[in-house]
């Protein structure tokens, strides 16, 4: 399967077949995320990380995934230091960074800029998320998660839950997991509710997924609860974000209702939607699913740069 | 060769079976009267057999189907006849085209292609009838393409 200069924009431009190839290419590369082995695949290739909005596990793993490869990293995180600052438009930024870089990420308020910034570039361009839009690394480390704690991603239960609305990795999760044929169950805020293009998508693959409040039933017989957090930068106005935030919370009173193999995810960063309390409880993969963000973009650099382990 | 409804042009092309409506959008998709000298007629509110209709008329000029093909998004019924010597030469069947380029604004405010970038709006055809499109950039689907036209 040959991925070299392609472009990671959107989960949905890869076939289920192809997405595979990743999650085992991303298991080779766990012991050279965790540092226990080395490698130099990608010496001299330099990534431009060009991040226009906040991210912490996105632009570190990112980067750390660059360097564990051997490669270099040049961009910035905070574009008021950049000339977009003067006007200037994206597609010229992303012209520069294609002339100084092998390898462009590119996170961006703007839904659908990704892909504008592959329309602008002769090196591939990865989404580390567009807006509202979609997520694809994240999503594909979900699903890693997922199959790595689960041994299947198929005919698992799956809640996602809250804001289902703006968050842009449920979306593409919905999608890719209804490849694999898995049960869903979204549970979010009236107002925060799935949209219905994604609904369609999931019942367009075969999944009929299950909409609902009732987030105690839900979780009772679920293997995988997904929790996104309430995106208050996402709101029009405060006061509808006021009116839903805190409405789930995820503590060990709540968790008595699920079966003891239920796993407990979450994109981060979390604020109130799940209690440190859950941290200590076999429920919490969160931490090890940021971390499995350096082993699969470690996969898609190395498979889209033609370096090979 | 069925009679028009509309008075008969000794040549040029007929846009006919457009959803009652909707013959301005058709025009203003086809920027005509800018990119034409032609005399140009419209009727609107015609009644057919399949209802009310609107008709376009472009005297002397012969309108490329593929460039027509566009104002299936709209009118996805109509049909373009080219007419020479007053008789119906050629009848075609509008077919919405894989990609719509520069005709629809998207209806996510957020999406890229409403900002200042050095692109136009571009859409992906999934369904032809009713039409049913997804933005490039953003995958968004505006539900209603008549208001989206810019």
């Amino acid at each position: 399967m040959n991925f070299k200069g392609r472009d990671i924009i959107s989960i949905k431009d890869f076939s289920k077949a192809e997405i595979n190839y990743i999650l085992e290419c991303s298991k080779k590369m766990v012991p050279y995320a965790k540092g226990e082995k080395y490698t130099n695949i990608l010496k001299d290739r330099v990534l431009s990380s060009l991040f226009f909005e906040p991210s912490t596990r996105t632009r570190l793993s990112f980067e750390s995934a660059m360097n564990r490869l051997g490669g270099r990293v040049i961009g910035f995180s905070d574009p008021s230091g950049t000339s977009q600052k003067k006007g200037e438009s994206l597609a010229d930024t992303i012209r520069m960074a294609d002339a100084y870089s092998d390898v462009i990420v590119v996170r961006h308020p703007q839904e659908g800029a990704a892909r504008l910034a592959a329309e602008f570039a002769d090196v591939p361009v990865l989404n580390a998320g567009d807006g509202a839009g979609r997520h694809p690394t994240q999503c594909l480390l979900d699903l890693f998660t997922i199959l790595t704690e689960k041994k299947k991603i198929e005919k698992n239960k799956i809640v996602l839950l809250g804001d289902l609305k703006y968050g842009r990795t449920v979306h593409s999760l919905a999608y890719a997991l209804s490849l694999y044929g898995a049960e869903l169950t979204f549970v979010s805020p009236g107002s925060l509710k799935m949209p219905k293009e994604v609904i369609n998508e999931c019942k367009e693959l075969g999944v009929e997924p299950i909409s609902t409040s009732n987030l105690e039933k839900a979780i009772s017989d679920a293997d995988v609860l997904y929790v996104t957090r309430i995106q208050k930068e996402r709101f029009p106005d405060a006061e509808e974000y006021n009116r839903v935030v805190g409405i789930y919370k995820i503590d060990n009173g709540l968790l008595k209702h699920a079966r003891k193999d239920l796993i407990v995810m979450h994109p981060l960063p979390r604020v109130t939607e799940i209690d440190p309390e859950v941290d200590k409880t076999p429920h919490a993969l969160y931490f090890k699913q940021a971390f499995n963000g350096v082993p699969v973009r470690m996969a898609l650099l190395s498979l889209i740069s033609g370096g090979r382990l | 060769m069925r009679e028009l409804k509309i008075q008969t042009i000794k040549n040029g092309s007929v846009i006919d079976h457009i959803t009652a409506g909707n013959a301005v959008k058709v025009l203003h998709i086809l920027g005509i009267p800018k990119t034409s000298s032609s005399t140009i007629s419209v009727a609107m509110n015609v009644k057919s057999k399949f209802g009310k209709k609107d008709i376009v008329k472009v005297e002397n000029r012969e309108l490329d189907p593929q460039e027509v093909d566009k104002i299936a998004l709209i009118a996805p019924k109509a049909t373009i006849n080219i007419i020479r010597d007053f008789e119906v030469a050629e009848k075609h069947k509008v077919k919405l085209p894989k990609e719509i380029i520069g005709i629809v604004r998207c209806s996510n405010p957020t999406c890229v292609s409403n900002f200042n970038e050095p692109v136009e709006s571009r859409f992906i055809v999934i369904r032809e009838d009713p039409p049913r499109i997804k933005c490039y950039f953003c995958e968004r689907e505006p539900e209603d393409i008549a208001e989206r036209i810019i």
